[in-house]
């Protein structure tokens, strides 16, 4: 009887749950339906069938030079990432393993940094840029995103580094382990989750953001928000192009996610579970 | 001493994070008070000199002054709003045992992915256009006008899909804390007569205060500089319907060639990012107490 | 060779004085132990020797060699943690060979070793497994292996069963005692168990709000305790006190009886009191008894008697067993 009761609940929010995923997801499913349609289907309204072409992605793919900003985005994606781990994990075990008073205000000072609007310093930012030949550089992207990220790689890799016992840390101390022995062979090894998890959500952070990466590219370091940019202009009423082209930018990131999705999970609280 | 060599050796290994972000605050800033007392046009390169406060008082006296900044506190509150609500709504229902939960979760966190320009590419062409949209087919089909809904709602339209990209992230986070609860914490207020209501109110919304804050501050963080998905959808308006501050400072500043003024409307920003950090900080940060 | 030197250590912590002044000279094998209430200081006092943390002030001395400035890694110590702290991602065999990897120590002997530490502790069938499919007990063995392969001066012990049951408390109790009469290796051991306390040290540390308050073997403190805090510390159940007109009868402030050593009778005696609970372990009673005058008193009698609750007793005190104690709480 209780079985039979439990049975029909979990039917029912079963049906309640994928409704609400499918709406969630609706945007991004139909947009691939739309890329695949001639452009005569996609200007007629709603419809879920396309005729499965692909001939808008290969006019976007005629047109644009695709493969130029997608190298762009995972090189400063990835390099940035890597720069923000690389100088977030000492400063993240220095916080969680010797706090001090001043541990969480030191945390909200380098939050609050990424308060700052970002339009508001565009013009300095813009001026240091073109003096030191930063502009339009994937160097400078890489050094911007890994910037803007790093508040947020620190918090997650000190909400992480909480969770990990001290007293393992100290066993290793006891154990003769010196300090860089002791980050490599035992926190290090402890903390992959997170980091992993840290590293996933800062490569799609970094992927996705659309201001710097917008305005202090023009074209050699231009990535894939500015290959969108460009259609999302006149030619916006090409629908199917626009959607090809939609999907051509965000799908290396998508499929990234959907594999990676435990492991980003995973290391998504910031702290929020105790 | 030993433990002391540690925390002198800790406070090094701090210096790159602290130097850079350090750097990367007090420079921008200090050119941005510098160019905010500057007359300064990109169009024109003779006028120039000490401004005093022109630039400000030019900026705040812009006609789309202050509906930007009632506009960028909207954006951030009503999307707050929206993402922690259903949040918690989507959490709860996610929290319960369901066929295929790898799938709905993988559709349900797939918008988090998808970059801001292309959300508002989406949202503007795909499903609000009031011709082939879907939202106006949808109309349509039960014999209702379509609504235009970026010329008629453009703030609610944005919020719409801000929104959706945020969602996810929250509803993760949420669902996260939620599992944390213990199941015996649940069963003990069970036993203890607590009906469904009672028991989200008292058990599980306190438990789930820290995460709701962590929600509140990471998002508020990117939501008082929401751009991409305003330049794209409705640029700004009608009129200055849908401006925001980062939306104006850019107009005023880069696209007007006034670079003091956009200087000094980025410190308004500024200042207006911290009494919004303070008062987040005040309501919500002592969740965050470790 | 391992002994330790404690001289007018201090420890403060953010203002707050945890330890005033310590000053101690514990013996190359000895097995000592701290005891004391919960926060008096015993890890704190722990973890100065380990190197865990850095004194306020005094100096800490192994084999007479200073080494209050040198690191935990390089002091030649070990410990064994309260939550064991194995490392999660290290098999048993790594864990236990970890301290010989960060000496740079041979593969080959270091893998002999682990292996002998494995035989000795029972845990060659396990050495594959990570520690979190061990039971506590084998958590706590493998923190031991790690300990004894590399041959330490001394071995420090922070409250390491507190984790475990009541009869695998017992086992490894002996376990560990086994192991310093086979290694005869400096030990010193904290815990709040008085019976820990007094069943594996040779000499024990009472401590009391950072203080020590007495050192000696078991039986010194059992038989004549410094002040009234040891006295009430030491001794399971609990020493019996009488104040005023009982203990001015003696000429003292107060006066302590253990319950092993008080008659108790029906008819006669030097306090007279109603029997409240019975607590019935079998071999013994502990009767706890309504003094008039004086409060509850706990008296130990055989285990089969017939005292009910509610029965009106007389009480006499073995008077070659009384313990005086002035105002401030001293032994007289
Ligand atoms: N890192 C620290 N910072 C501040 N105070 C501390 C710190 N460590 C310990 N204390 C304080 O020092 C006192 C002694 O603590 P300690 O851990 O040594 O007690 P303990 O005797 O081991 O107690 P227990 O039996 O509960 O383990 C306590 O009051 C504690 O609050
Ligand atoms: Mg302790």
């Amino acid at each position: 009887m209780a079985r039979a009761v439990s049975m029909r609940r979990k039917l029912t929010m079963t049906v309640l749950v994928w409704v609400v995923a499918l709406i969630m997801f609706f945007p991004i499913l139909y947009t691939i339906i739309t890329s695949l349609k001639t452009e005569g289907e996609a200007a007629a309204g709603f419809s879920m069938l396309p005729s499965f072409t692909f001939e808008s992605y290969a006019l976007v793919l005629d047109q644009q030079d695709y493969f130029r900003p997608f190298f762009n985005s995972v090189i400063i994606s990835i390099g940035s990432t890597v720069l923000a781990l690389l100088i977030s994990i000492p400063a993240a075990w220095a916080m969680a393993f010797t706090p001090t008073p001043r541990t969480r205000d030191v945390l909200m000072w380098m939050l609050s940094t990424k308060m700052m609007p970002a339009a508001g310093v565009l013009v300095p930012m813009y001026l240091i840029f073109l003096n030191t030949g930063l502009l339009d550089t994937l160097l400078g992207l890489t050094i911007i995103l890994t910037l803007v990220n790093l508040p947020i790689v620190v918090w997650m890799l000190y909400t992480y580094f909480k969770e990990i016992p001290v007293d393992i840390l100290e066993a290793a101390r006891m154990d003769g382990a010196t300090l860089p022995k002791e980050l490599v062979y035992v926190l290090l090894p402890m903390a992959v989750p997170g980091i992993a998890s840290t590293l996933l959500l800062n490569v799609i952070l970094a992927w996705n953001e659309a201001f710097w990466t917008l305005r202090l590219s023009t074209t050699n370091a231009a990535p894939l928000t500015a290959f969108i940019a460009s259609f999302s202009s006149p030619q916006g009423q090409f629908l199917a192009k626009l959607s090809a082209a939609s999907v051509l930018a965000i799908l290396p990131i998508l499929l990234l996610g959907w594999f990676s999705q435990k492991q980003l999970v995973r290391g998504l609280t910031f702290g929020a579970v105790k | 001493m030993a433990t002391r060599q540690t925390h002198r050796l800790a406070r090094l290994m701090m210096t790159p994070s602290v130097a850079a972000l350090l750097l990367w605050m007090l420079v921008p800033l200090a050119l941005t008070i510098w160019f905010s007392f500057q007359r300064y046009r990109l169009t024109n390169p003779a006028i120039s000199g000490f401004a005093g406060f022109s630039n400000f008082s030019f900026f705040v006296t812009d006609p789309a002054f202050w509906p930007a900044i009632l506009n960028t506190l909207l954006i951030a509150g009503g999307v707050l709003v929206l993402t922690a609500g259903l949040g918690i709504g989507l959490a709860l229902m996610l929290d319960q045992p369901i066929f295929g939960q790898g799938i709905v979760r993988i559709l349900m966190i797939s918008p988090f992915f998808v970059m801001p320009p292309v959300a508002a590419v989406i949202w503007k062409h795909e499903l609000m256009n009031p011709t082939w949209g879907v939202f106006a087919s949808v109309s349509r089909f039960f014999g209702m006008e379509p609504v235009n809904w970026l010329g008629s709602f453009p703030l609610l339209s944005i919020i719409l899909i801000v929104a959706w990209q945020w969602l996810p992230f929250a509803t993760l986070i949420l669902l996260t804390a939620m599992q944390s609860l213990s199941e015996e914490q649940k069963e003990a207020a069970e036993m203890d007569g607590a009906n469904v209501f009672r028991r989200f109110w008292y058990i599980i919304l306190p438990h789930l205060a820290r995460a709701i804050t962590v929600v509140i501050l990471i998002q508020t963080i990117y939501l008082l500089g929401v751009y991409a998905e305003i330049q794209i959808t409705t640029g700004g308006g009608p009129g200055f319907a849908s401006t925001n501050l980062p939306f104006l400072i850019y107009n005023v500043g880069v696209l007007g060639g006034n670079i003091g003024a956009g200087a000094a409307g980025g410190l308004v920003a500024v200042v207006l990012a911290n009494v919004v950090a303070i008062f987040l900080m005040r309501a919500v940060g002592r969740n965050l107490d470790a | 060779m391992g002994s330790i030197t404690l001289e007018h250590v201090n420890k403060t912590f953010g203002g707050h004085q945890v330890i005033p002044d310590v000053s101690l000279e514990i013996k190359d094998g000895e097995f000592v132990v701290f005891v004391g209430p919960s926060g008096c200081g015993k890890s704190t006092l722990l973890r100065l020797i380990a190197g865990l943390e850095d004194t306020t002030g005094g100096h800490i001395k192994l084999d007479g060699v200073d080494v209050t400035d040198k690191g935990p890694a390089h002091r030649g110590l070990a410990m064994v943690f309260q939550s064991y702290a194995l490392y999660p991602h290290m098999t048993v065999r790594q864990n236990i060979g970890f301290p010989l990897k960060m000496a740079n120590m041979d593969k080959a002997a270091a893998e002999q070793k682990v292996n002998d530490a494995a035989r000795v502790l029972n845990l060659t069938d396990y050495l594959d497994r990570k520690p979190r499919m061990l039971s506590g007990g084998q958590r706590q063995r493998v923190a031991i292996g790690r300990a004894i392969v590399r041959q330490p001066k001394a071995f420090l012990f922070d409250e390491p069963l507190s984790n475990l049951d009541a009869a695998l408390r017992v086992n490894m109790r002996i376990e560990i005692t086994e192991l310093h009469q086979q290694l005869k290796t400096t030990m010193v051991y904290v815990t709040h168990d008085q019976v820990e306390a007094m069943t594996m040290a040779d000499r024990i540390v009472v401590l009391n709000a950072g203080r020590v308050e007495q050192f000696g073997t078991p039986l010194e403190l059992y038989k004549a305790p410094a002040n009234k805090f040891v006295a009430g510390f030491i001794g399971s159940p609990k020493m019996n006190f009488f104040e005023g007109a009982a203990a001015g009868k003696y000429q003292a402030a107060s006066v302590g009886v253990r319950p092993e050593h008080i008659r108790i009778s029906r008819d006669a005696g030097d306090w007279q009191g109603r029997v409240g609970v019975a607590e019935h372990l079998g071999s013994d009673t502990f009767l706890h008894v309504h003094v008039e005058g004086a409060g509850l008193q706990t008296v130990r009698t055989e285990g089969e008697n017939s005292f009910n609750p509610g029965d009106e007793v007389w009480l006499t005190p073995d008077p070659a067993r009384i313990y005086r104690f002035d105002g401030a709480g001293l032994a007289l």
